[in-house]
């Protein structure tokens, strides 16, 4: 086999010039099938809890399925609402800071029975978010968390080299800006409030809400202007 | 149900224990054996010792946020010496720290 050693990629058999030479038994390793994987114990306990939860009739595959697809449409547009909302009415901020769940309340919004704590980012001080023990994350307010949030990557360097983190999301935090990282080990849960960006004097609250990304709000990252 | 009164109040300094029992506990091992300061009282929660093996009466305990100075959790941390990490610690991981004038 000639010159081109790519261990991934596509299987396909037939030659179409991208430097295979002319070897016909020339085959890329296939790509794995999620069921490739051997089915771990907790994947296998998962599938039989939900298989007994059906046929005892707590609830319907298809009931299932509607939450499994709510779930994975949900994305942080509540988390950008109270952002947008604090960054306009200083007392608003001040209450979602002191106590989130009365002040999301009042845009009609209901926080639920876990605690979220609010982490507000100033010129002196940027918070930054992680569970190094699992990955628990407020997803009523930004969804389902990213793949790295759950990476063992992530959950350790974050508390141990949180500015080579940031760097690495294109993230520079001044050395005299204090870093805060929170560890979401228990029963709270956090939502960075972001500083807002220069520029964005004229723009409505629903535009602002725009420059507010899932990542400003585990302060990876900071909203910008444009 | 007794409500288990807080040991501590935000400021207080303590120390979490260094303790490695088996099973589901949520404390980080790298908070273990170091010190730092309660940064505020987040209320009562059912012991996740207990919840995790299905024990629905788990016992009530106090959480607080605990805040460490990253150079005390790793000596060559590299960064502002100021920079923290805060952590959700339950009432039975800590004691009060020597030295607190309290």
């Amino acid at each position: 086999m000639s010159g081109h050693e790519s261990p991934g990629g596509h299987d396909h058999g037939h030659p179409h010039g991208h430097g295979h030479g002319e070897d016909p038994t020339h085959r890329h390793p296939p790509q794995p099938d999620l069921e490739d994987t051997p089915l771990a114990r907790h994947q296998l306990m998962q599938m039989a809890v939900t298989s007994l939860l059906i046929e005892k009739g707590v609830f319907s595959a298809g009931e299932m399925r509607a939450q499994i697809e709510h779930m994975d449409t949900l994305g942080p547009a509540r988390g950008a609402e109270l952002v947008a909302r604090a960054w306009v009415d200083d007392g608003f901020r001040e209450r979602l800071v002191a106590d989130s769940k009365s002040a999301a309340a009042e845009l009609g919004m209901d926080l639920g029975p876990i605690p979220i704590l609010v982490m507000e980012n100033t010129p002196e001080t940027h918070h930054l978010v992680v569970c190094t023990l699992c990955s628990c994350y407020p997803r009523f307010l930004l969804g389902l968390p990213p793949d790295w949030y759950k990476s063992r990557s992530y959950r350790s360097r974050a508390v141990r080299e949180p500015r080579a983190v940031l760097a690495e999301f294109g993230t520079e935090i001044a050395p005299d800006t204090d870093l805060r990282v929170h560890d979401s080990t228990a029963d709270m849960r956090y939502l960075v409030l972001p500083m807002r960006p220069a520029g964005t004097d004229g723009m409505s609250e629903a535009e602002l809400a725009k420059l507010v990304t899932r990542d400003t709000l585990i302060g990876v990252t900071m909203p910008r202007a444009g | 149900m007794s409500e288990p009164v807080p040991q501590f109040a935000p400021g207080d300094r303590v120390r979490v224990l260094r303790r490695f029992p088996p099973g589901h506990v949520r404390t980080p091992w790298y908070c273990r054996g170091k010190p730092g300061e309660v940064e505020r009282i987040c209320g009562r929660y059912r012991n996740p010792e207990q919840l995790a093996y299905g024990n629905r009466d788990a016992e009530h305990q106090v959480l607080y946020r605990v805040r460490f100075a990253s150079r005390v959790l790793w000596p060559d941390y590299e960064g502002n010496e100021r920079d923290r990490v805060e952590i959700e610690i339950y009432e039975h991981w800590l004691a009060p720290e020597p030295g607190d004038t309290k």
